[in-house]
């Protein structure tokens, strides 16, 4: 190829490129923020099964609280926490957070924790793990989701907290280490921060008004 | 008028490219448990290949030989970006089960064939009406290959599991040989045509 034409053919292969992100970005922001909204909806719709087991009295959406990045809990974003209540006493808490060693990508988890630290429930939000294999730690793909229910970091003891193959006690899947090791370190790192910021989480303890704001 | 007619024969049923010429199964036997999974991923590929004939086919004249795939690359994959976002934004539940088949549309070769062997060289109009028709063939087939499963099952869970996908996609393509040898169709029209695909 000559130079002409070659720089021919990458004006080409820019000018292509331009239109391309300029309909991409458009199409970005008419769909920002509907796709929001049904992100929002649909946390909003997986909470209450999280909360399996748990008896309590308050609203779970307008007990949101936000930890402003960077916290402590596993994910690389700000942090958001349910808390539920019970004849004003915390009953249990629900955190938002991204398991970050996905095999493709972050897997955003809903972990519901109880005023023990016990987990009530383990929900995948979002992931892009391999279909047949990886997302099987989707709750309506398989039940690989409810061995967390009712343990804690007493139970299994710390070494346990980890899948089989690294000696741990939770299954792993078939064909599919990655994604349920670091779902369980995500989980474990929860309980890890709830054990040490139960505080923190439900405001002064015992009372249900929640604290305006929480900062680190 | 005639004319149309034999595209839709050809794209529908004598080269349709799931059944004929066997382009896009991994989406095919991935997604197709369901009929509405079916229609989904059905009605999302046969969007993008519609644009991306037009595209492909209003910018082949300046587009030199050296540079065409990368552009057909560009060009599809800048398309389902924008499919996967208006899934997002107005099918969330449908989004949330197709799961990574929408942005795996990408690696659907019917869409850069079609590009390739049609829209390369045909003017904007035809080439619309090409990957209609193509898109069409090929979510017909998702469609009742995911009707099928789901209801056979019912009585038969392993409908729903992998094999349960190849079984039925060869019972389809069964179903067509048998049909096309009891009309006495022409033999050739009866097994994939990889002479068509390349250049």
């Amino acid at each position: 190829m000559s130079d002409a034409s070659m720089t021919r053919s990458g004006l080409t292969l820019a000018a292509i490129a331009a239109v391309c992100t300029t309909l991409v970005a458009l199409t970005f922001q008419l769909t920002d923020e509907r796709i929001d909204a049904n992100r929002q909806a649909w946390l909003e719709q997986s909470l209450q099964p999280v909360l399996a087991g748990v008896s309590f009295d308050s609203g779970i959406i307008d007990s949101q609280l936000t930890f402003p990045s960077p916290n402590a809990l596993p994910g690389a974003g700000d942090a958001i926490i349910y808390r539920v209540y019970s004849a004003g006493a915390p009953a249990a808490a629900l955190f938002v957070v991204s398991a970050r060693e996905g095999y493709s990508g972050p897997i955003k988890l809903l972990v519901g924790v109880d005023a023990d630290g016990a987990v009530t429930g383990v929900h995948v939000l979002e992931h892009r793990e391999t279909p047949g294999l990886g997302d099987q730690v989707e709750t309506g793909k398989s039940d690989w989701a409810t061995q967390f229910r009712g343990r804690s970091l007493g139970d299994p003891v710390s070494a346990g907290w980890a899948v089989r193959r690294d000696g741990g006690e939770f299954d792993q899947l078939t064909g599919a280490t990655i994604t349920p090791r670091a779902i369980v370190k995500a989980v474990r790192e929860t309980l890890e921060y709830y054990a040490e910021n139960r505080i923190l989480v439900f405001g002064v303890s015992g009372d249900p008004a929640p604290p305006d704001e929480v900062s680190r | 008028m005639n004319r149309i007619a034999e595209r839709f024969r050809d794209g529908l049923w004598r080269d349709n490219p799931g059944l004929v010429q066997l382009l896009g199964l991994c989406p095919l036997l991935a997604v197709t448990t369901t009929f509405v999974n079916g229609l989904g991923l059905g009605i999302a590929t046969l969007s993008v290949l519609v644009v991306s004939n037009g595209l492909v086919s209003a910018t082949r004249r300046w587009i030199r030989n050296e540079i065409r795939i990368p552009i057909y690359v560009l060009i599809i994959a800048s398309l389902v970006t924008c499919t996967e976002l208006i899934f997002k934004a107005w099918f969330p539940a449908l989004d949330r089960s197709l799961g990574i088949f929408i942005p795996l549309i990408v690696t659907n070769c019917a869409i850069v064939a079609r590009a390739e062997v049609f829209a390369s060289r045909n003017p904007v109009g035809s080439s619309i009406v090409d990957g209609f028709v193509m898109g069409t063939g090929f979510a017909l087939l998702l469609v009742t290959i995911g009707a099928f499963r789901e209801l056979v099952s019912m009585v038969w869970l392993l409908a729903l599991l992998p094999p349960g996908a190849f079984f039925s996609l060869a019972l389809a393509i069964a179903v067509k040989n048998a049909i096309d040898g009891r009309r006495g169709e022409k033999r050739e029209d009866a097994v994939p045509q990889p002479t068509r695909l390349v250049r």
